[in-house]
């Protein structure tokens, strides 16, 4: 927790960025890239005509407004924005740590085929191990506080870095590698000037699918042992019977995870800009 | 085109060399005792069927690959790993799809060149491939012609001793193709570098070399050696159309089994 503090900062000063992005950019917005907005309308609009028609009841499926309601009230209770700052601050610190450790071996991993034969199949049978089976021994080990959450982010954010950052660096173009080679180029050079290169896209796809899974494995460990986040709200709302709050904190998921996509993909758009 | 700097060019020598390869485990011989001596600022043009071991000739000499036997010697000292006096022009552009033309062809300038002497050298480079007005594109922006001239620029740009072309025009079309050919006649004479030129184009190869050496297996399953070492009458720019030279093309193409043994009468028909 006390962690919270200067985290909660950071986020507070990184969404306004956003925000000002998506305005600067909104004039641009065309007609397909609105299109994108009618599902969700639609949804709504079900979603309300669903609620009002009362084939469930209100306790089952409370309507949109309800929803909205429950949000002004933890809004005004001031425990909206811990949760949300908890749960982002867990799957940045998580992500960070999984990501840079899924480079790291993902790398020895694609450019050493003898780190590739003797890691690689322990690494695949580790992978294989649901999110939840890791759940009792983390907390065995480490406790209830942070670390176990930010742990289990991290193992959810790691997979999907080293698998496409492993297989995009032992794929890379043979035909490219002999051009660095016959052109002086081996070792760290090689690496900085052709391997690494190659690799950024798929590098840069690995890392969204690992910040996706992070926010996955995120709420299976806020489900099972937190005071706090949006995984608490969850198993929260269901056992004080708060559909409203319940529904609320899967939008807000969904929302957050959207936004820390766009984030990440703005950022691959302007790294990969020139290459199209 | 400008004043070019004069390359250090360099001799070339391969003797005794032979090269095989494992393929499901049972060892096959492409290449066996290959002699060949390429003087400094000599152009020797390497013709064969297609399979003969043309580029892996190309390959030895520039430290690609090692040779099974013989060995490969550049200013009389034994060719190394990626080879720095060697430059080597691949079939494919092989640019970075990542950088800039410019920056590609600043890829090939040697260890250490760096600040207002690279974009000097750069830029001379491209001027002399023509692709000046290029320097800021990207290799999939530019036609497979001007990607090729880059890929020759990279490889100028390194001042290479020996400069070794693996059917640098291969993929081009005729025109562009003849164009180049012209490009790199004028590139040769002006910068005075050891070229070494695999080709199965025997225009090309007349066109461009002073001598045309023939790689050939004496018999089917056989490895390829030197066939025929034929020297080209005339200096360069040449004449396409010169008689002497649709002679020697015959001759060539002969050997090379273009066409069974005919009449010369009908030999003649055939030019």
């Amino acid at each position: 927790m006390t962690l919270l503090h200067p985290k909660t900062d950071a986020a507070g000063q990184r969404s306004p960025r956003a925000g000002r992005s998506a305005l600067s950019s909104l004039p641009a917005l065309s007609g397909r890239s609105l299109l994108g907005l009618l599902l969700p309308l639609l949804l709504l609009a079900g979603w309300q005509l669903a609620a009002s028609a009362g084939i469930y009841s209100t306790a089952q499926l409370p309507p949109p407004s309800e929803v909205l309601s429950a949000l002004t009230e933890l809004i005004r209770r001031g425990e909206l924005w811990h949760h949300l700052a908890i749960s982002t601050q867990r799957v940045l610190i998580g992500f960070t740590a999984g990501s840079v450790l899924g480079l790291a071996l993902g790398g020895l991993v694609g450019l050493s085929r003898t780190a590739s034969a003797a890691l690689s199949p322990t690494i695949q049978a580790i992978r294989a191990v649901p999110s939840l089976a890791w759940v009792p021994l983390l907390l065995l080990w480490l406790g209830i506080g942070e670390t176990p959450k930010i742990v289990l982010v991290a193992i959810g954010a790691f997979f999907p870095v080293y698998t496409t950052v492993s297989a995009a660096l032992a794929h890379i173009d043979p035909h490219l590698i002999e051009v660095g080679r016959a052109y002086g180029r081996s070792g760290l050079p090689l690496l900085s000037t052709i391997l690494f290169p190659a690799a950024t896209p798929a590098i840069l796809s690995g890392l969204r699918l690992g910040l996706a899974q992070g926010w996955l494995f995120l709420v299976a460990a806020e489900l099972i042992a937190s005071s706090m986040g949006l995984g608490f709200l969850l198993i929260d709302s269901q056992n004080t019977g708060r559909t409203d709050i319940m529904l609320l904190a899967i939008i807000l998921l969904a929302l957050l995870g959207k936004l820390s996509d766009t984030i990440l993909g703005q950022a691959e758009n302007r790294l990969l800009a020139h290459r199209r | 085109m400008g004043k070019l700097p004069r390359m250090s060019a360099v001799p070339l020598t391969i003797s005794g060399v032979g090269k095989d390869f494992t393929a499901s485990g049972r060892r096959h011989a492409v290449l066996a005792d290959v002699d060949l001596d390429v003087a400094a600022g000599e152009v020797v043009a390497l013709l064969g069927p297609s399979g003969c071991g043309k580029s892996t000739l190309l390959r030895l000499a520039g430290g690609l690959d090692t040779p099974s036997a013989g060995t490969v010697l550049v200013d009389g000292s034994p060719v190394r790993g990626f080879e720095p006096r060697c430059a080597v022009v691949f079939q494919e552009p092989r640019l970075l799809p990542w950088r800039t033309i410019e920056r590609n062809v600043a890829y090939g300038l040697p260890r250490g060149t760096t600040g207002e002497r690279a974009r000097t050298e750069v830029a001379h480079w491209l001027s002399v491939v023509g692709l000046a007005d290029f320097a800021r594109h990207r290799p999939r922006q530019v036609s497979g012609g001007m990607a090729q001239r880059a890929a020759l620029a990279r490889a100028l740009a390194r001042r290479p001793g020996v400069l070794l072309l693996d059917e640098p025009f291969a993929a081009l079309d005729a025109l562009t193709r003849l164009r180049m050919q012209d490009l790199l006649a004028e590139v040769q004479r002006e910068a005075g570098t050891t070229v070494l030129l695999v080709t199965h184009d025997v225009d090309e190869a007349l066109h461009l070399a002073d001598r045309v050496v023939l790689l050939g297996a004496s018999a089917p399953g056989k490895p390829a050696s030197v066939r025929l070492i034929q020297p080209v009458p005339g200096d360069r720019p040449r004449d396409r159309g010169d008689a002497e030279l649709a002679a020697l093309r015959v001759t060539l193409l002969a050997e090379l089994g273009v066409q069974t043994p005919v009449s010369p009468v009908k030999k003649e028909s055939l030019i």
